[in-house]
């Protein structure tokens, strides 16, 4: 290799590391995508949170395309996401699980009672026990499960129009014509 | 009105920082002597307004100016006047601009010493310098300014971090960032170079000692960084491989192979197209380590307040910078010859060996901290890479290092005889092997494999160089002129010495305390005892204790051996009243050969407290290593081979030119 | 106190050490010290999904207390360290892992350095060690005596700097 070429090197190097940080700052580093995508959702059993004698399980989640949102009273984008899941209940190709995670229930169904429902049912996880299997570290967080329960989607952070438009509405229509 | 002054000064600092990047360098490449001579006005010119600037939001501090965004940020009326002053410097703004500060102190400090320095030369140098000035003060002024106002005036600010309140702390930015800039005076000695065309024996001369000085301020601010997260953070640990403490080994660890390389090319001439990308490498590291911290790409402990056009500015100027000083030397460097020949067994080999095992080490280190990224640019999953991955990869190379430091040091340049190095070193070799006999045994080594291994090369590095200075000393006639070799050129050999047996200091250090230490998590009531390591503790109790602006609660411990009471100690679970942020504030027993340490953790009701207690032997060789390595670094750089024009003293690089083996 | 805010918070000139600034120990009962070492090194080298870059052990996230939690019920419960791994692992991801365990995936993370500078290393060595077969005479008449006028006439002074 002449001398030339070889002096090249250094900065071929560095045009490689630039185009890796390029990529870095449009990336959030704290999204941790979900290895339970493709995977049939995990067993559990919850309480439901309006009426703690019945109960939401796995089985609830099959047969029917769902969106299980992960929630909670305490959480500010949860708030926000509110309007969203409101306007998305109306919808009748999917059902709407709650997971309300780390949670009271006073404090979740005063919540529900004040800004309306959009739930189908809730599972009530006041210590994460389920929200563990879910792989769940935040909220909100959308799962996104289809009739067979195979969890296809996993978003992080509130719904919004946005989201609901470019990501999660082609993704129902598709499990929708499966 | 100051804080506008402030902003005033900054823009005239860059007014001149681009003057200062234009005439004197086109003044060098017309011949125009004029132009030239305006460096050194120039360069004391950039640094009096940064003082200015900077003295100007040092001033809002200490007059509570929370007029000021930024001050409004950092600190708080009841703020300790010392840590009103260190606040300056405790967020994204202030550090930027003591960075620049710095920069510029660096470049007065080049324009005030380097007095007998070429015309031409200086005045490259100084233009470089002012080119990487305009680019921050760029940055500073269109991003980040620390003089913004805000409106309405806070009756109150919102207080420094508090674990920013605390002397380490205090002292440990300036020094790290000190080192950090410092690594762009030997960038721009290269770049003047390499624009001049010619890289020779000179020009390592005079990036030695700055080179030196830089790395240096580096090993203390690290070592101040490592010391601080030990004691503030009750967390016990001094390292932790977090992308921000990567980012500030990765120029130490290039700067040290610069430090190795630079006299090689001094001495015989040689390895000067690698040297000179050494030097474009250091610096180019601490601009990467500056976006890596302020830009959010990856994740860390302690990242600044990031926001995206930030990061897109700095990379840009890193493109730039970087881009354009490795277009240059792709463009220069095959001119260069490479002079110097040398024997496989020569002090050249050995400090190449060392420039070898220095860039592995920062591949390593540069490749574990980006691991995350490129995994997810590749979509190969998300990963994290820990301590555990960077300690493995770390310890598969270090004993190469060890051995090979034994050895180099004790070489000759261009050509040695393998007899006169078994001669010299066997007695040193024979006891390490001792040593590696007696730490094997399972009753010293508690069966952990590193513990002999550690010791036996720490024992090594720590005998070849008692074997190499004997040597020394016998050709001088005796340890009586080891004053009068002191005095002389032998500051940089005994700089080496020092430097090389803090390497062995802190490998003993680092063996014991990783292989040792204890920790135990308790619950206690007052008046319960608990053993650790031999050391009791007896818990006495806590105790409500008011500070200027926290409130705290101070427990009592007595801690015996035995019968014997070893000492009290008194950790602290503060409440800072403005943030309302809780700090755990350890008791630390320093010694020697132990440190016990006591971090209070919760009161879990009756007067019952979560604790965490920790016997850590030989950590304090760690931090006294690192002033060991720090020392050398200063012995060498009063060599008075720097600061006299002795003719003699060239006749190295003149071999270089005439002599053959 | 939010990750985020957490963040801001420590918007600090830091360069070291892990923010561990106050935790929460939760009481954990053990049936022996060793099982008490084994539980410390497993949480040391997992992930706090929600923090900067904290441990298990470092962190007091809530996040952090329950999978402590999960950590010590699947411990006390039996599991090994690979179950519990495996676990999390399914749940979280690799992400989890501060010790990402040699696997296909993972090969470019535990060998790509050592080939990055085995390639470095051969292109170094044989660059500068080509001197051994090329002589001190690749510099030009004209190079000598500008060496040597630098050197002694002016270059020979040098900075100051101390």
């Amino acid at each position: 290799m002449s001398r030339s070429i070889r002096a090249l090197i250094p900065l071929f190097l560095f045009a490689g590391l630039v185009a890796l940080l390029v990529f870095g700052l449009g990336n959030d580093p704290r999204k941790v995508p979900s290895p339970l995508v493709g995977k049939p959702v995990p067993d559990f059993s919850l309480p439901e949170l309006t009426d703690p004698s019945r109960s939401v399980s796995d089985e609830d989640l099959k047969g029917k395309i769902s969106l299980v949102n992960v929630w909670a009273s305490w959480c500010n984008s949860c708030r926000a996401e509110h309007q969203a899941l409101m306007a998305l209940s109306e919808i009748p190709d999917f059902q709407i699980v709650g997971l309300n995670w780390k949670d009271e229930s006073r404090d979740a169904l005063t919540v529900l009672r004040m800004t309306g429902n959009p739930y189908d049912m809730n599972g009530y996880d006041p210590d994460n026990t389920v929200g563990i299997h879910w792989g769940v570290y935040g909220a909100p967080e959308t799962f996104v499960v289809d009739r067979k329960g195979i969890i296809r989607y996993k978003h992080i952070g509130p719904i919004d129009k946005q989201v609901w438009e470019e990501t999660l509405e082609p993704l129902v229509a598709q499990l929708k014509a499966e | 009105m100051i804080p506008e002054l402030g902003h005033f000064a900054l823009i005239l600092a860059l007014t001149i920082a681009i003057v200062q990047a234009a005439f004197p360098l086109a003044g060098s490449l017309v011949g125009n002597r004029q132009w030239m001579a305006m460096a050194r006005p120039l360069a004391y010119g950039q640094f009096t307004f940064l003082l200015i600037a900077f003295a100007c939001l040092v001033q809002a501090f200490l007059t509570d100016d929370f007029s000021v965004l930024y001050v409004a940020q950092h600190s708080n009326s009841l703020l300790p006047e010392i840590y009103k002053v260190s606040a300056v410097w405790g967020g994204h703004e202030g550090s930027l601009l003591l960075w620049v500060l710095f920069m510029a102190a660096w470049g007065g400090l080049v324009a005030l010493l380097s007095k007998d320095l070429p015309a031409t030369v200086m005045a490259r140098v100084i233009s470089v310098q002012g080119m990487i000035a305009i680019g921050f003060l760029l940055f500073t002024l269109l991003t980040s300014s620390p003089f913004e106002r805000l409106f309405p005036v806070p009756a109150d600010g919102r207080d420094l971090n508090p674990l920013l309140q605390d002397p380490g702390l205090a002292i440990h930015p300036p020094m790290l960032y000190m080192g950090y800039v410092g690594f762009s005076v030997a960038f721009s000695f290269a770049i003047a170079a390499l624009i001049g065309g010619r890289l020779d024996a000179a020009w390592a001369r005079w990036s030695r000692p700055w080179t030196t000085a830089a790395w240096v301020f580096l090993t203390i601010g690290i070592a101040l960084g490592s010391w601080w997260a030990y004691y503030e953070l009750g967390w016990g640990g001094w390292w932790f491989w977090d992308p921000v403490e990567n980012a500030s080994l990765l120029p130490w660890l290039v700067g040290t192979a610069l430090m190795h390389s630079l006299a090689v090319t001094e001495k015989r001439g040689a390895f000067k197209s690698w040297t000179v990308l050494l030097a474009i490498f250091a610096f180019s590291l601490s601009l990467l380590g500056t976006f890596l911290v302020r830009s959010g790409v990856l994740t860390s402990v302690h990242a600044f307040a990031t926001d995206p056009e930030r990061g897109l500015f700095i990379l840009i100027f890193l493109c730039i910078v970087i881009g354009g000083s490795l277009a240059l030397y792709a463009w220069r460097a095959p001119e260069v010859s490479e002079g110097g020949r040398f024997d496989l067994l020569s002090r050249e080999s050995a400090l190449l060996g060392n420039n070898l095992l220095f860039v592995a080490f920062t591949v390593l280190v540069l490749f574990g901290t980006l691991a995350p990224l490129i995994y997810e640019a590749f979509d190969w999953g998300k990963i994290s890479v820990g301590f555990p991955w960077f300690n493995k990869m770390f310890l598969a190379l270090a004993p190469f290092l060890a051995l090979l430091v034994g050895f180099g040091a004790a070489t000759r340049w261009k050509h040695d005889e393998p007899m006169r190095l078994v001669k010299l070193l066997w007695v040193a070799f024979a006891l390490s092997i001792a040593v590696l006999a007696i730490t094997s045994l399972p009753t010293f080594s508690g069966g952990h494999l590193w513990v002999p291994i550690g010791l036996a090369l720490s024992a090594w590095l720590l005998f070849s160089h008692i074997a190499i200075v004997r040597e020394r000393l016998k050709n001088k006639q005796g340890w009586r002129t080891v004053v009068a070799d002191m005095r002389g050129s032998g500051r940089s050999f005994y700089g080496m010495v020092v430097a090389h047996v803090g390497v062995a200091v802190f490998a003993v250090g680092v063996t014991m305390v990783s292989n040792f230490e204890g920790e135990k998590d308790v619950r206690m009531s007052p008046g319960d005892s608990h053993e650790l390591a031999g050391y009791r503790f007896e818990f006495l109790g806590a105790q409500k204790a008011p500070g200027p602006n926290y409130q705290a609660d101070r427990g009592h411990f007595i801690v015996y051996k035995g019968d014997r009471k070893v000492t009290e100690l008194f950790p602290e679970k503060r409440a800072y009243l403005a943030g309302g942020m809780p700090m755990t504030e350890a008791a630390i027993d320093a010694g020697l050969f132990r440190d016990i340490y006591v971090s209070l953790g919760e009161a879990v009701g009756g007067g019952d407290w979560a604790l965490r207690l920790y016997y850590k032997p030989y950590v304090r060789w760690i931090w006294l290593g690192s002033i060991f390595m720090a020392l050398g670094g200063i012995l060498a750089l009063t060599d008075p081979r720097y600061r006299t024009a002795r003719v003699r003293a060239s006749a190295p690089a003149g071999s270089a030119v005439g002599a053959r083996a | 106190m939010s990750p985020l805010i957490k963040t801001l918070f420590l918007a600090a000139a830091l360069a070291l050490g892990t923010a561990a600034s106050a935790y929460t120990l939760e009481e954990f009962e053990f049936d022996s010290p060793q099982q008490q070492q084994e539980f410390r090194e497993l949480i040391a080298k997992l992930r706090c999904l929600v923090c900067q870059n904290e441990s298990l052990a470092g962190s007091q996230a809530e996040l952090a207390q329950d999978l402590r939690n999960e950590v010590y019920k699947m411990m006390r419960a039996g599991q090994s360290k690979d179950e519990i791994l495996d676990f999390l692992v399914s749940r979280y991801g690799d992400f989890v892992l501060y010790d990402p365990p040699l696997k296909p995936s993972t090969y470019i993370l535990w060998f790509g350095p050592f080939v990055l500078i085995g390639i470095g290393a051969v292109f170094l060595l044989r660059t500068l060690m080509r001197k051994k077969s090329t002589t001190d005479q690749d510099l030009t008449d004209e190079d000598r005596e500008r060496l040597r006028q630098m050197l002694t006439a002016e270059g020979g002074k040098t900075d100051q700097p101390s």
